[in-house]
């Protein structure tokens, strides 16, 4: 990530991809252009390398779908979208339950670089997909897939496991993490090639007290790691805020979260690991925001306090939730975006001390993401 | 030959106009039909081949009932529709 701020937001949405732009230094943000108005966008990704901006459909009847433009969204073309291989002659894949488990790309869950100019998908259905570069082609990493620790996963809010978050070291692109709701964390050292599971002191409480330690179960909700110590990396977990030290193998429970540990996004600074973002609410099966407050929490050391951060956000009656990816910091750190399920728009220019509403009409919030800034 | 036509929805998202083709099976027909217009498979069928979730093919105004192998015959004379379940939202 470059450390430079980003005037433009790609918002991801169930009823298209929302561009919004902020007009000179001091200027208002803006939705400057509205793609696949009435498909649902899972993910959006603007690539610094190359400039070209994707963007992944979800048509609830067609499939999955994924397009690319090299004019910002002016002009899209569809392109390959990752897809499983046939499975070998007479195996039918089953979850641990005895439920099949189909070789199907249900979602495309997350889009990032890939060393060597390539691309990284994650997607559910649990399958990892690296593109050589500009998506014209997608090859299952066979690596994670053929994992024999992979056959444990199972789906958390979804039918299938899903790759939701993946890390790339910005020091070494052949270093990357992913993370797996419900499958615990992935290491690889190699571009893909091999993997490790490393999720060592997550704890999964929904589950009976003999697999609650599991690595390879644990529901993490998101994964971010820091540009500027590698090694740092912090999760969202269902059941808590873990943070590592050590990418990512071993993690420290983060238990005081105000006002609560639960929640799906996390943040960190990418100038600064000790400084991350959360959007908490109530766990579990009521998911809405404390007491109908929406805040954000931060933490400038590591987690060891918390402040919650609500100037400009809604205080009585508000029930927006923030998706796993509807958060983000640009390379500044200083600006920050997060969305909702309920369609509304907040933007920071102050690391979160003060917010500004941009809509409260969107559709409901998948991503929110920072474009690279331009050249 | 069987004519094959799809439910207008599909059109906003890829180019499938109606064709006459070859083929005694919805399998053949189909396949037939993405030999013509490739990008149009993967709306209709899953990476396996099978029929996407929540598309259905009516054979003669009868719904085709093998979403796998897509074994259900086509006569000579047969319209082979192609549209989307419905849903919500």
């Amino acid at each position: 990530m470059s450390s430079a701020g980003s005037d433009r937001l790609l918002v991801s949405t169930r009823k298209g991809l929302f561009s919004v732009v902020k007009n000179g230094p001091s200027g208002a943000w803006q939705i400057d252009r509205v793609s696949f108005l009435g498909d649902s966008i899972s993910m959006a990704y603007h690539d610094p390398r190359d400039g070209r901006l994707y963007g992944a459909q979800y048509l609830g009847h067609f499939g999955v779908k994924l397009q690319r433009s090299a004019d910002f969204g002016e002009h899209w073309e569809e392109i390959a979208a990752p897809a499983f291989p046939a499975p070998p002659e007479g195996v039918v894949e089953t979850f641990a339950d005895g439920r099949p488990w189909p070789w199907r790309v249900e979602q495309i869950w997350a889009l990032e670089a890939a060393a060597d100019g390539g691309l990284w998908c994650g997607t559910i259905g649990g399958g990892l997909f690296r593109s050589a570069g500009g998506g014209e082609s997608w090859t299952l990493a066979r690596g994670l897939w053929d994992h024999p620790g992979r056959k444990q996963w199972f789906g958390g809010g979804a039918e299938l496991p899903g790759i939701h978050s993946i890390c790339v070291d910005p020091l070494d692109a052949r270093r990357l993490s992913v993370a797996v709701s419900c499958g615990g964390v992935w290491h690889s050292a190699d571009d893909g090639a091999t993997w490790e599971l490393g999720a060592e002191g997550m704890f999964a409480e929904f589950m009976p007290p003999e697999r609650r330690n599991d690595q390879g179960i644990q529901d993490a909700h998101r994964v971010v790691r820091a540009a500027a110590n590698p090694d740092r990396l912090w999760c969202q977990h269902h059941n808590g805020v873990f943070r590592s030290d050590d990418g990512g193998r071993r993690w420290q429970v983060i238990a005081n979260v105000s006002p609560s540990v639960f929640g799906f996004a996390v943040a960190v600074d990418p100038t600064d690991g000790d400084t991350a973002w959360l959007v908490p609410a109530v766990k579990d099966q009521t998911r809405v925001p404390v007491d109908g407050r929406v805040v954000v929490s931060r933490t400038r050391d590591a987690g060891r306090t918390w402040q919650v951060l609500a100037e400009g956000l809604p205080q009585v009656q508000a029930y927006d939730i923030t998706l796993r990816h509807a958060l983000d910091v640009d390379g500044s750190g200083r600006r920050l975006a997060f969305g909702s399920t309920t369609g509304s728009l907040w933007v920071s220019e102050d690391a979160g001390d003060r917010w500004t509403c941009l809509s409260t009409h969107l559709p409901p919030i998948y991503a929110v993401r920072f474009a690279a800034p331009s050249a | 030959m069987p004519r094959v036509s799809f439910t207008p929805h599909l059109g906003r998202h890829v180019d499938c106009p109606d064709e006459t083709l070859p083929g005694t099976t919805v399998r053949q027909v189909l396949t037939a039909y993405f030999e013509r217009h490739p990008r149009v498979r993967a709306y209709v069928l899953d990476e396996q081949g099978a029929l996407r979730h929540h598309v259905v093919v009516f054979v003669g105004g009868v719904q085709a009932r093998d979403r796998n192998q897509l074994s259900d015959p086509v006569a000579e004379d047969s319209d082979v529709y192609i549209m989307q379940a419905l849903s919500g939202g």
